[in-house]
């Protein structure tokens, strides 16, 4: 076989609260992508609970793997690569995953590729987007993570911003828990904005500086607890669906006008948005908006690509393994790995 | 004990001293709301350890560690709702290992950890940036690091 053509992945994501398994050929075609999403235990408890997460994780991965075989209509001896998500996530989790990955690579005698999630996140698009090729400037935003990057190349992610304190998919979490949604608040708060003001409040739209690419959402977190307190003392209403969309324009104003100041910096004419928030309809919609004024072509994964899945995982280390990045079985989990 | 923080100046001011005092073995519980300043005050006291990279929110990852003078170790338990929990992610190691613990929302696991620890209760104030600071704990030590402090 030629190297990269007609290529089997088989890949494995146990990062945070999703098991999941994928079969994809060539880096872009999914043959299979099974999530088993462990959303309904999580609702309990208003949040990710971690012990849970792992404990969910050894008890489905293998019939997740099975089932991703299955549905792909292949067996293990069609296999020709392993990848696997390495970190950044809860260090448990990714044990269950990589420990795994490592004894299919072991007893397969295959290679194996260990993935940085963010990377996934971003290569979510390559499936996508067939026609989708860098170089790009990429925006990742989720519960756990806020990314401004530039993709020189498949596997050559230069990190210009991050968030200096929380990741703009917590400050939606967050909101949400203290209006009264149920978790996650994304998406709440997304269909609520959709109706509400988002003028009522005029939140504040942290910049930081015009210098940095950085971002911050917790002061924006606070002001909405001081504007709820406040109100609460004064015993006004509180119209939940005004504060979404207040809130959720302060914080998608900032995503937006830091993505196109870099794209155009760098003199990019595509810009990728990626991860957990870009399901956000408001964020996609300005984002395009934006995009068709700044003549820049937006690009955004299907929503079920933008959670944490394993066939992002199959793409990315299908481009590492072609550019020559291979793992060796003696590889660990890297729960604070870092885009590179 | 009380402290009253009046700006987000004087949080740093006493952030940076407080860290400059931290020793290993040391555990830091920060109690308060939502918004109470929490990741802002172990991002003060970050600095007072000579933590040079971002100190961002650990509300995903649980637990973040830093290289400072001395390692420090960031957890949020907010997420968690069982002490249980706890004992498979390893966490109790870390209490008695070789760094700094800096330990956010303590109250919810209050039994796992060791006696030997400062508390700090973060309650809001008047204005929107006043805190004020209920220290407790570990007698001792509260008293070592208080004169180690030396605040006005």
């Amino acid at each position: 076989m030629i190297r990269g053509v007609g290529m089997l992945t088989l890949a494995i994501e146990t990062s945070c609260d999703e098991t999941s398994c994928a079969v994809i050929k060539d880096g872009r075609q999914v043959l299979s992508n099974i999530i088993s999403s462990q959303i309904d235990i999580h609702k309990r408890f208003g949040g990710v609970v971690p012990e849970i997460a792992s404990r969910k994780h050894i008890e489905s991965i293998n019939n997740i793997l099975q089932e991703a075989l299955d549905t792909a209509e292949v067996g293990f001896k069609d296999i020709d690569l392993i990848a696997v998500t390495r970190g950044p996530g809860l260090i448990g989790a990714l044990l269950v995953g990589l420990s795994t990955a490592k004894a299919l690579a072991y007893g397969l005698n295959i290679p194996i590729v260990g993935v940085n999630h963010i990377e996934g996140h971003v290569c979510a698009n390559f499936i996508d987007h067939k026609d989708l090729e860098p170089p790009f400037t990429c925006l990742i935003v989720s519960g756990g993570h806020t990314y401004l990057v530039q993709a020189n190349g498949y596997t050559d992610y230069e990190l210009i911003g991050r968030t200096r304190d929380d990741a703009a998919g917590e400050a939606f979490d967050k909101v949400a828990r203290s209006i009264g949604l149920p978790y996650p608040g994304g998406p709440h708060i997304d269909r609520l904005a959709k109706i509400g003001n988002m003028e009522s409040v005029a939140f504040p739209r942290v910049i930081i500086d015009e210098h940095t690419y950085d971002f911050s959402f917790s002061g924006l977190k606070t002001a909405v607890l001081n504007h709820l307190n406040q109100m609460k003392q004064k015993n006004e209403e509180i119209i939940v669906e005004d504060i979404a969309a207040s809130f959720q324009a302060a914080v998608l104003d900032v995503l937006v006008d830091k993505s196109f100041r870099l794209a155009k910096e760098r003199k990019s004419d595509k810009l990728v948005v990626a991860g957990g928030v870009a399901a956000n309809e408001g964020l996609r919609t300005m984002m395009m908006e934006r995009g068709k004024k700044e003549g820049i072509k937006v690009y955004y994964p299907s929503k079920i690509l933008c959670t944490d899945n394993a066939a992002m995982i199959g793409a990315a280390g299908y481009f590492n393994y072609i550019n020559g990045n291979v793992s060796d079985l003696g590889m660990k989990v890297m729960p604070n790995l870092d885009i590179k | 004990m009380k402290i009253v923080l009046n700006s987000l100046d004087e949080a740093k001011k006493f952030g940076i001293k407080l860290g400059e005092n931290l020793i290993v073995g040391d555990i830091l519980c920060l109690n308060g709301n939502l918004g109470a300043g929490k990741t802002t005050l172990t991002k003060f006291i970050g600095l007072g350890l000579g933590v040079e990279e971002y100190i961002t929110s650990p509300t995903f990852a649980l637990i973040n560690q830093y290289k400072g003078k001395i390692p420090v170790y960031h957890f949020d338990v907010y997420r968690l709702e069982n002490v249980d929990e706890l004992f498979d992610l390893g966490f109790d190691e870390y209490f008695y290992g070789s760094g700094v613990c800096i330990i956010e929302w303590a109250d919810r696991i209050d039994k796992m950890i060791p006696k030997e620890r400062i508390v700090i209760d973060i309650e809001n104030g008047n204005n929107p940036n006043e805190r004020i600071l209920l220290l407790s704990g570990d007698e001792k030590r509260l008293e070592e690091l208080m004169k180690g402090m030396d605040l006005d």
